[in-house]
C-alpha cells in the first residue's frame, strides 16, 4: 500500500507529464502483478462494487474524532475530498500495515454481505494500521475517483514502454468489458484481443477543436465535412450473434436503449459502427436534456420510450465481415457505411449526412446553420484519413460553433474541489427581472488562476450570509457566461436549462445596471428551441 | 467601556489612547510583530518588542519614531497597563497583554506553540478576555514535529541531488526563511537565497543571531554556483523568469496550506511540506484553554468556525473582522523588498 501511496502522491503533486509517466512506468515494471492490474483498473475508471459508502465512512470518523458534524462539514467543504479530510482528520495512525494494495481491495469487496458492525470493524482497524497518505488512498478506494491527472493515454503509454508493445494495441487490449477480478495482466495483454472478448470496442478516434479557421486545412476537395451532434458517441458491435452498445466512456449501455436490439437480426455478423446515440423525433434531433432523462435510468419505462426515443446516427465502419478496416480510407469506409445503412434500411440505424460544399466559404455558411439543425457544429475528415487511436491532430477537426452568451452578475459562491481546494470558484448567476435577481445558472469554469485568486479574495470579503457552504455576495462582479444551448425548463426560477455553461470573461468594465435581463433569456429561449 | 475595542482603524484601547497592529496611521501603535499586514506606515510613534525595532526600521523606514521593549516588562498609558510576551511566530513577535484597573485583555498577534528555537517559546498568559488569531482554525490543521519535517526536508534535497537537480524553496521571507536556515543550516555545501531573503538575513546575523552564512544571488552568479545547493526565494518569486537559472531544480514550498493536496497542486509545486508559523488547531485550543479567559474574540482565518467551537464547548466566543493577512498564511501578504532580477 505504500508504493501505491508513493506512486499516488507523485502522480497528483507532479505537473510534468514526464515525471508522471515515468513513475508510472517504474511502478507497472516493480510492482506486484495483481497490484499492477488494480492500479491499470482503478485509472481506466473499472473501480471495485461500492461495499462501503461516504455515510458510514463520515459516521465513524465522527464517532472516533468525537467532532460536532458541523465542523467536520465545514472540513470537508475546505478540503473539497472527503476521502481526504477524514484522513486529516483521524488521530495519527500506527502505520504498522505491510499488506500490497490488492490485499485492501480484496477485503473491501468481501464486505458485500457483511453487516455494518462487521464494516465497521475492519474500517477502523484499517485506519489505525494506515498511516495519513495510506488512509487517504484507502479511503478513495472506498469514495472513489482518483482525480489526480493521468489520462488513458498516460496509462497507454506507460503499459506500452513497460511490455514493450504499441499504444495503439494497448489501447485496443485494454478497451471494453474487462474485470480485474477474473483476469490478469498478462491475459489482459495477449495478444488474441476479440476471439477472447467479443464485446471490445475499438479505442475512439477523438478530434481537436479548429481554433481559426478551415482554410490553413488546404483544399476542400481533400475534406469531408458533417454536421456535429450533441448525443453520446458510441459504438455499436455485432459479433458472435450478440449486439453490444457502448459509450465513449466505455460503458456498455445495450441494456438502456432497446430500440436497437432489432439491429442484432439486420446488422451481418462481424460489424462495429461508430456514431452518435441520439433522441430523435419526425426525422430531427431533440435536445440533449430528453437523451439525459434515458442516461440515468436502468430499466427504462415505456412512457421514456414514447418521449425519447433513441436513434444511432452512424458515422463510421471500424470492422466490416469480421475485418478491422480502420486503417483502409475515410472515403471507402464510408461508401461501404452508406451501402450498410440503405440495406439495412431501419429507422434507429441513420446516416449522419455528409455536407456537399466547394469551398471554405460556403463551409462557413453552413457552420452558421448548425443551430437549426440541432447540431453543435461541424466535424471535418479528410478523405483518406486512417481512423487512429485517441486525440490525434491532423486528420479530424471539430469546428464547433459559437456559445450563446449572457451578461450576469454573480450571487452566490462556493469553495471548488481537487486543485481548488479552500477557493471560491464554483458560482451561481443572476440576470434582472425589474428590481428582482433571478438566478439562472451555475458555472465552474473559465477563469484564469489569478482572476479565481482575485475573485476568491472578493467573495471572503463580500458576503451577506451564509448557507452551509455557500455564501451569497453582493451582487456586484459581472461576468459573460457563454453556453452551447437552452431549453425550457421547470426545474429553474428562470424557467431555462443551459448547456455546457461556462465563464467567458469577467466583464470589469459592466456595472450591474446594465446586464441582461430574464426577457433577454426568454427571447434566446425562443429563438433556439429545438 | 471595553478595555479593547474593534475600530475601522484597528484594536484600539481608549482608556490608554492606543492602538495595537492599526490598518491605518495612528498617533500611536503596539506592534506585535513586524510583518506587513501587522506593522504598516504612516504611524506617529511605535512599540514593539527590543528585537522588532531593527526589522521594523528595514521594514518601515530608519527616520520612524519607535520605542523597544522588553517581554515582560510594563508600560503605562494614562493608568492603563500594557506589556509585551513571546508568541513564537517570528523573531520579535509579541502578544500584547493591556490591563486596566483588575480587568486583563490580551491579544495575541500571530502565534505558534511550538519552539522554533530562534522565535521565542510561546507563553500563555493569563488573561479576562483573549484575542485570538486563527488562520488555521479547522481540525485537519495539525502539523507535524517540526523535527519530522525538516527530517522530510533533508530527505527531498538528497533525492534531488541524486536526480541532478538544485533544490529551490519558497518561504516567506521574514520568518519562514530563518526558520529553514537555522534548521537547514548544513543540508548543502552552500546556500544561496534571493535578496529580498539575504537582506533581513544579513541584518540579524549582524544582530548575534545564530544563523548560517548564506550567499545572495545576483545576475552575475554563475550557474555553476546553485549545483546540488538550496536556493531560498520568496513566494513572490514563484512562477517568475528568476526561476530560470536553476533549471535544472525541484521546487518546494513550505506553508501550512500544503497541509491539502488541492493547495499543493495549485501552487505547482514538486513538493509541499506543511511548515508554518501558526498555530495548528491542537495549537489554538490549548493556547485559549491556557489564558484561562472567560471570553474570547476570534480573527483572521476560520474565525466563525472556531468560534462556534469555543462556544459550543463552554468558552464563550465571537468573530471579529480585521484586516490582517486574511485566511492565506503568506500568499497574500506583499512582499516589501523588490525582486531582483
Amino acid at each position: 500500500m505504500k508504493e501505491f501511496a508513493t506512486l499516488i502522491r507523485i502522480l497528483s503533486n507532479s505537473t510534468k507529464t514526464n515525471e508522471k509517466l515515468d513513475a508510472l512506468s517504474k511502478y507497472m515494471a516493480t510492482a506486484d502483478a495483481a497490484d499492477r492490474l488494480w492500479v491499470l483498473a482503478l485509472f481506466t475508471g473499472r473501480r471495485p462494487k461500492r461495499t462501503v459508502n461516504a455515510t458510514q465512512l463520515s459516521t465513524w470518523c465522527l464517532q472516533m474524532t468525537g467532532l460536532p458534524s458541523w465542523l467536520y462539514e465545514e472540513c470537508y467543504h475546505t478540503v473539497g475530498d472527503l476521502a481526504e479530510t477524514i484522513a486529516l482528520l483521524l488521530p495519527p495512525g500506527k502505520s504498522i500495515s505491510v499488506h500490497p494494495l490488492h490485499y485492501w481491495i480484496d477485503q473491501l469487496i468481501q464486505l458485500e454481505k457483511a453487516d455494518e458492525t462487521t464494516k465497521q470493524t475492519f474500517i477502523l482497524k484499517a485506519w489505525e494500521e494506515l498511516d495519513t497518505s495510506e488512509r487517504f488512498v484507502f479511503n478513495k478506494l472506498i469514495t472513489g475517483g482518483f482525480r489526480i491527472g493521468v489520462s488513458q493515454k498516460m496509462m497507454v503509454n506507460a503499459l506500452a514502454a513497460t511490455y514493450d508493445i504499441p499504444a495503439a494495441t494497448i489501447s485496443h487490449m485494454i478497451s471494453g468489458n474487462w474485470d480485474p477480478q477474473k483476469t490478469t495482466i498478462e491475459a489482459l495483454l495477449s495478444e488474441n484481443i476479440t476471439e477472447a472478448d467479443a464485446s471490445k470496442p475499438f479505442p475512439f478516434y477523438l478530434a481537436y477543436a479548429l481554433e481559426t479557421g478551415p482554410a490553413e486545412l488546404g483544399v476542400p476537395e481533400q475534406w469531408q465535412a458533417e454536421w456535429k451532434w450533441d448525443g453520446i458517441r458510441g459504438q455499436i458491435i455485432k459479433r458472435n450473434g450478440q449486439l453490444f452498445v457502448w459509450s465513449r466512456g466505455e460503458e456498455l449501455i445495450t441494456e438502456k436503449f432497446p430500440e436497437y436490439q432489432p439491429l442484432l437480426d439486420l446488422l451481418p455478423e462481424g460489424t462495429v459502427l461508430d456514431g452518435e446515440i441520439l433522441t430523435f423525433a419526425d426525422g430531427f434531433p431533440l435536445p440533449f436534456q430528453t437523451l439525459q432523462t434515458r442516461i440515468g435510468r436502468k430499466n427504462v419505462t415505456r412512457k421514456q420510450l414514447q418521449e425519447a426515443p433513441v436513434a444511432f446516427l452512424s458515422y463510421d465502419l471500424l470492422e466490416w465481415e469480421g475485418q478491422d478496416i480502420r486503417t483502409t480510407a475515410l472515403q471507402e469506409r464510408r461508401q461501404l457505411l452508406e451501402q450498410l445503412v440503405e440495406k439495412i434500411n431501419h429507422p434507429t440505424l441513420r446516416l449522419s449526412p455528409a455536407i456537399t460544399f466547394h469551398d471554405w466559404g460556403e463551409l462557413a455558411a453552413f457552420r452558421l446553420q448548425a443551430r437549426e439543425k440541432g447540431s453543435e457544429g461541424l466535424m471535418l475528415k479528410k478523405l483518406d484519413s486512417a481512423y487512429q487511436v485517441g486525440r490525434k491532430r491532423g486528420d479530424w477537426w471539430k469546428w464547433k460553433i459559437d456559445p450563446l452568451t449572457i451578461d450576469a452578475v454573480m450571487i452566490y459562491a462556493q469553495k471548488g474541489h481537487g486543485r481548488r481546494s479552500n477557493l471560491y470558484t464554483d458560482y451561481t448567476f443572476a440576470v434582472r427581472d425589474g428590481e428582482q435577481l433571478v438566478s439562472f445558472t451555475k458555472a465552474y469554469s473559465g477563469l484564469t488562476d489569478k482572476e479565481i485568486n482575485e475573485v476568491d479574495n472578493w467573495v471572503k470579503r463580500n458576503s451577506i450570509e451564509k448557507f452551509g457552504p455557500v455564501r451569497t455576495v453582493k451582487p456586484e462582479l459581472v461576468f459573460e457566461i457563454g453556453f452551447e444551448g437552452i431549453a425550457a425548463s421547470n426545474r429553474h426560477k428562470s424557467g431555462v436549462a443551459l448547456r455546457f455553461p461556462r465563464i467567458l470573461r469577467w466583464r470589469k468594465d459592466k456595472p450591474v445596471t446594465e446586464i441582461n435581463t430574464l426577457t433577454d433569456l426568454q427571447q434566446l429561449l425562443q429563438m433556439h428551441k429545438q | 467601556m471595553q478595555v479593547l475595542q474593534f475600530t475601522d482603524k484597528g484594536i484600539y484601547c481608549p482608556a490608554g489612547d492606543f492602538y495595537i497592529d492599526p490598518w491605518q496611521p495612528v498617533e500611536r501603535a503596539v506592534i506585535t510583530h513586524a510583518h506587513s499586514d501587522h506593522a504598516r506606515y504612516g504611524s506617529k510613534h511605535y512599540l514593539c518588542q527590543h528585537d522588532s525595532v531593527y526589522l521594523l526600521q528595514l521594514r518601515l523606514g530608519q527616520d520612524i519614531s519607535v520605542q523597544g521593549v522588553a517581554y515582560g516588562e510594563v508600560i503605562r498609558y494614562n493608568g492603563v497597563s500594557i506589556s509585551l510576551h513571546p508568541a513564537g511566530h517570528i523573531i520579535g513577535s509579541a502578544q500584547v497583554r493591556v490591563q486596566q484597573g483588575n480587568e486583563v485583555w490580551v491579544f495575541s498577534g500571530d502565534y505558534k506553540v511550538e519552539n522554533d528555537g530562534i522565535s521565542g517559546q510561546f507563553e500563555p498568559v493569563p488573561c479576562n478576555t483573549f484575542i485570538t488569531e486563527c488562520t488555521f482554525g479547522l481540525p485537519i490543521y495539525n502539523w507535524q514535529p517540526q523535527a519530522v519535517i525538516f527530517s522530510n526536508i533533508r530527505q527531498w534535497v538528497q533525492d534531488n541531488q541524486a536526480a541532478g537537480k538544485n533544490s529551490v524553496i519558497l518561504g516567506y521571507s521574514l520568518g519562514k526563511a530563518q526558520r529553514l536556515l537555522y534548521h537547514l543550516r548544513d543540508v548543502t555545501e552552500q546556500i544561496w537565497a534571493h535578496g529580498a531573503i539575504y537582506i533581513p538575513h544579513q541584518l540579524l546575523r549582524e544582530k548575534g543571531w545564530d544563523l548560517p552564512e548564506i550567499h545572495r544571488i545576483t545576475p552575475e552568479t554563475p550557474a555553476s554556483a546553485y549545483k546540488n545547493n538550496l536556493i531560498i526565494g520568496p513566494p513572490s518569486a514563484a512562477d517568475t523568469s528568476w526561476m530560470r537559472r536553476f533549471n535544472p531544480y525541484a521546487l518546494g514550498v513550505c506553508s501550512g496550506w500544503m497541509q491539502v493536496r488541492g493547495n499543493m497542486r495549485r501552487r505547482n509545486a514538486d513538493a509541499g511540506f506543511a511548515l508554518s508559523d501558526h498555530a495548528d488547531w491542537t495549537g489554538l485550543l490549548q493556547a485559549v484553554r491556557a489564558t484561562g479567559a472567560e471570553k474570547v474574540y476570534t480573527t483572521h482565518g476560520f474565525s466563525s468556525a472556531f468560534a462556534r467551537y469555543l462556544t459550543e464547548n463552554g468558552i464563550p466566543a465571537q468573530e471579529v473582522k480585521t484586516e490582517y493577512g486574511d485566511t492565506d498564511e503568506e500568499l497574500n501578504i506583499p512582499e516589501t523588498t523588490p525582486n531582483e532580477q
